[in-house]
């Protein structure tokens, strides 16, 4: 066993509001430089919806991901011979037109024009060239549905259904979206990493953040095509890739990422997941339908007194085994089995899940009535306006048992609730449901106070990071105690 | 006049060479030393993809031949001169060697016209591109003039030129057969010496940092701040 410890996330979209503030969080730390404007390192996508940038997970178009060749895990846009011909020109690298071009406006305009008989308007300028511009795509043109012919019913997810669902699906009574926030998932199996020709992109051994070392990067591009959830980003003026740095100098300092901290439907979950590295390889090369069971296989018990010992003997600190007992993230992955990764068919093994929504049942089949607790504890998922396979594509790798599982469970707890709350249920026949859902009341309480009532010690448990460690490997500690702040850096400019 | 011409030949073949080589590897390594950041291949095709493949591609093809030929040519005098001495050998080389001359040509002509009509591509073009794309393109254009209208460029590089270079290597340069060469050949030796003194000053170094370790590396990378050798020794871990 090589037991490795991984800063995890989870995402809980039934309480996601769509709000943006954690992409504006994220924007105003880390993207607002020259050649970083069309860069969101944290964007939220509306579901159905072609997403940022446009259909990203068409990995026909951008080859992301691995994909197994005869049992062997292979990157599917590059290879070791491939890095070769295409280091000159990327085949199947997004290009600005995937994005969209970043614009301000010259609201210089509104205090300079001369005096007439119209308002002055600030018009759009390009923060690229710095022209005039016709604004013609953005980072969430697809919002909440807007344009959805164009947009929503280009979703490469649905592709697994029939036309005959799909039509129904945008049948204006059926109606439905639900919001989809992503960042860096700091994958296990980085397909990123793998494909770096100039070993810039690294995993760091003590947390698992995927960092992109700007000294190393030489603009090759592979990872940009490589990366399959498109989050490393290239920047046009620097000529080097960037990517989600998980807001590490907040984490080290004991604070959340900025757009976890910033979320207001606090739905954002960050603790340890211990894994075994050995299993990395193996656990990527299962089928698609059992990756979500491998990847949790891979994840290990923290109370466990094999893994704490072996854990120990890799350099794992007490602090962040106890981290990883309390970790919110082991709870909802493992534990309740309630988080699940998104699109683990690219093989990455994506350390960040979530808890797929909780999708509205038609109504409309049966007149103008809705359907209610009373009569059945389990809607029917298999009416539910969004199709089961849908969901499947995005958060099972095709397998639909999960989502059944997670939606029966979130089900049968929200009843259980009521039960306690409103009262119009029978308790008991809300805790047989439970039982019925592979849940107890015990545990339905504990879902219920993660999910609704937790604090930000809940949320975030984030262990110390002991760099003080990482120093002493290079000098010592008191003399860099003394030193630390002074000395030179470079800005980062462009070389000629 | 041929006083003049003496010292012109001097100051280009003799001692030009030794201030750009100097200048090479002085500033190349400080670079990488101080300022690693700015080695980078800059690319532009993030803004502009369509011209970029008719571009760079043949332009890094065929220059990366016709260096690797100019190599072998230094290298290895005698079988070149040997290869060229049945005259069907010759033709099919040199026809070769002119294809790709022509490639480099045709791929630095895409890449000029894109960098100065595409409005996106010219916004990261630089004062020091422009000079590198001038240089180039004089690099190319004699090169392919000495390769057309002399025709046993390639004989005359493994007799005449080759023994010249060795002998700037091994710092005791002899202008014998230089003096004599057609003004082209001297100003595509001259062009290169003024390519090889623009190099660490300009975006050319990303030809230096071509990432050959990924050949050979695991799949993965990850980065420890421990040791993971002391760490994972289990005399430490008792």
């Amino acid at each position: 066993m090589d037991i490795r410890s991984q800063i995890s996330m989870v995402f809980h979209l039934d309480k996601c509001i769509g709000c943006h503030t954690c992409s504006i969080a994220c924007k105003n730390i880390w993207t607002d430089r020259k050649g970083t404007e069309y860069m969101w390192w944290n964007n939220v996508e509306t579901k159905p919806g072609t997403g940022f940038p446009t259909r990203w997970e068409d990995q026909d178009k951008y080859k992301g991901g691995w994909e197994l060749v005869d049992g062997e895990l292979k990157l599917k846009s590059t290879s070791k011979s491939k890095t070769i011909t295409n280091i000159f020109h990327n085949p199947t690298m997004p290009t600005m037109d995937d994005y969209y071009e970043p614009w301000s406006y010259k609201y210089k305009d509104l205090f300079d024009a001369p005096a007439g008989d119209d308002q002055p308007t600030a018009k759009p300028i390009s923060m690229v060239t710095g022209d005039y511009m016709d604004i013609e795509a953005g980072p969430n043109w697809d919002d909440d549905l807007s344009g959805s012919p164009i947009y929503a019913e280009n979703d490469i997810n649905l592709d697994v259904l029939s036309d005959e669902q799909r039509d129904q699906l945008f049948a204006i009574e059926r109606l439905m979206m639900f919001y989809f926030p992503r960042i860096c998932n700091h994958c296990v199996n980085p397909s990123c990493v793998a494909s770096c020709p100039s070993g810039a992109l690294y995993k760091r051994g003590e947390d698992g953040i995927v960092l992109l070392d700007q000294e190393r990067c030489r603009a090759w591009r592979s990872c940009i095509s490589a990366c399959p959830y498109k989050k490393t980003y290239y920047n046009w003026n620097t000529g080097k890739s960037e990517k989600c740095i998980l807001c590490f100098p907040r984490i080290e300092t004991g604070q959340a990422p900025a757009c976890f901290h910033s979320c207001v439907g606090r739905i954002r979950y960050l603790g340890v997941l211990l894994y075994d590295a050995d299993k990395i390889e193996e656990t990527a090369k299962h089928p698609d339908h059992e990756l979500v069971d491998a990847q949790r296989e891979m994840i290990l018990d923290p109370f466990d007194e094999n893994v704490i010992r072996e854990a120990k003997k890799n350099g794992i600190s007490e602090s962040t085994l106890k981290a990883a007992q309390e970790s919110p993230v082991y709870k909802f992955v493992k534990e309740w089995g309630i988080a699940l990764p998104p699109h683990v068919e690219y093989r990455t093994l994506p350390m960040l899940f979530y808890v797929p929504p909780m999708l509205p049942v038609m109504s409309a089949q049966e007149g103008d009535s809705v359907r209610s607790i009373n009569e059945e504890y389990f809607p029917d998922f298999d009416k539910a306006r969004v199709p089961i396979k849908y969901l499947a594509s995005m958060f099972g790798g095709g397998n639909e048992s999960h989502l059944r599982y997670v939606l029966k469970k979130q089900s049968a707890i929200r009843a259980y609730r009521r039960a306690l709350t409103v009262g119009d249920i029978d308790v008991l026949e809300a805790e047989k449901a439970l039982v019925e859902a592979d849940c107890n009341p015990e545990e339905a309480d504990k879902i219920y106070k993660l999910t609704s009532l937790c604090t930000f010690e809940d949320r975030f448990v984030i262990p110390p990071s002991h760099r003080e460690e990482a120093i002493e490997m290079m000098k010592d500690p008191l003399e860099h105690k003394q030193e630390v702040g002074f000395g030179f850096n470079d800005s980062p400019e462009r070389g000629m | 006049m041929d006083q003049f011409k003496h010292i012109l030949d001097t100051f280009f073949f003799a001692i030009f060479p030794y201030v750009t080589i100097f200048t090479f590897f002085m500033v190349t390594i400080q670079r990488y030393r101080s300022k690693a950041y700015t080695y980078s291949s800059l690319s532009s095709q993030f803004l502009e993809n369509k011209q970029h493949f008719w571009g760079m591609v043949p332009f890094h093809y065929g220059i990366i031949s016709v260096l690797l030929a100019h190599f072998i040519w230094f290298l290895v005098p005698e079988t070149v001169l040997w290869w060229n001495s049945i005259p069907v050998r010759l033709y099919v080389m040199e026809v070769g060697m002119f294809i790709f001359g022509l490639m480099t040509f045709i791929g630095l002509l895409n890449i000029i016209l894109r960098r100065r009509n595409n409005a996106l591509a010219k916004i990261v073009t630089s004062k020091a591109d422009w000079v590198v794309l001038g240089f180039l393109t004089v690099q190319v254009v004699t090169g392919l003039y000495t390769a057309y209208f002399y025709r046993w460029g390639s004989s005359w590089f493994a007799a005449s030129l080759t023994p010249y270079l060795w002998s700037v290597i091994k710092f005791s340069p002899d202008l014998t057969y230089i003096t004599a060469m057609p003004f082209m050949v001297k100003a595509h030796i001259v062009s290169a010496y003024s390519i090889i003194l623009l190099f660490p000053f300009t975006r050319l170094v990303h030809a230096l940092v071509v990432p050959n370790p990924y050949l050979w590396r695991k799949s993965q990378v990850v980065r420890w701040n421990w040791n993971r050798k002391t760490i994972r020794n289990p005399k430490n871990n008792s």
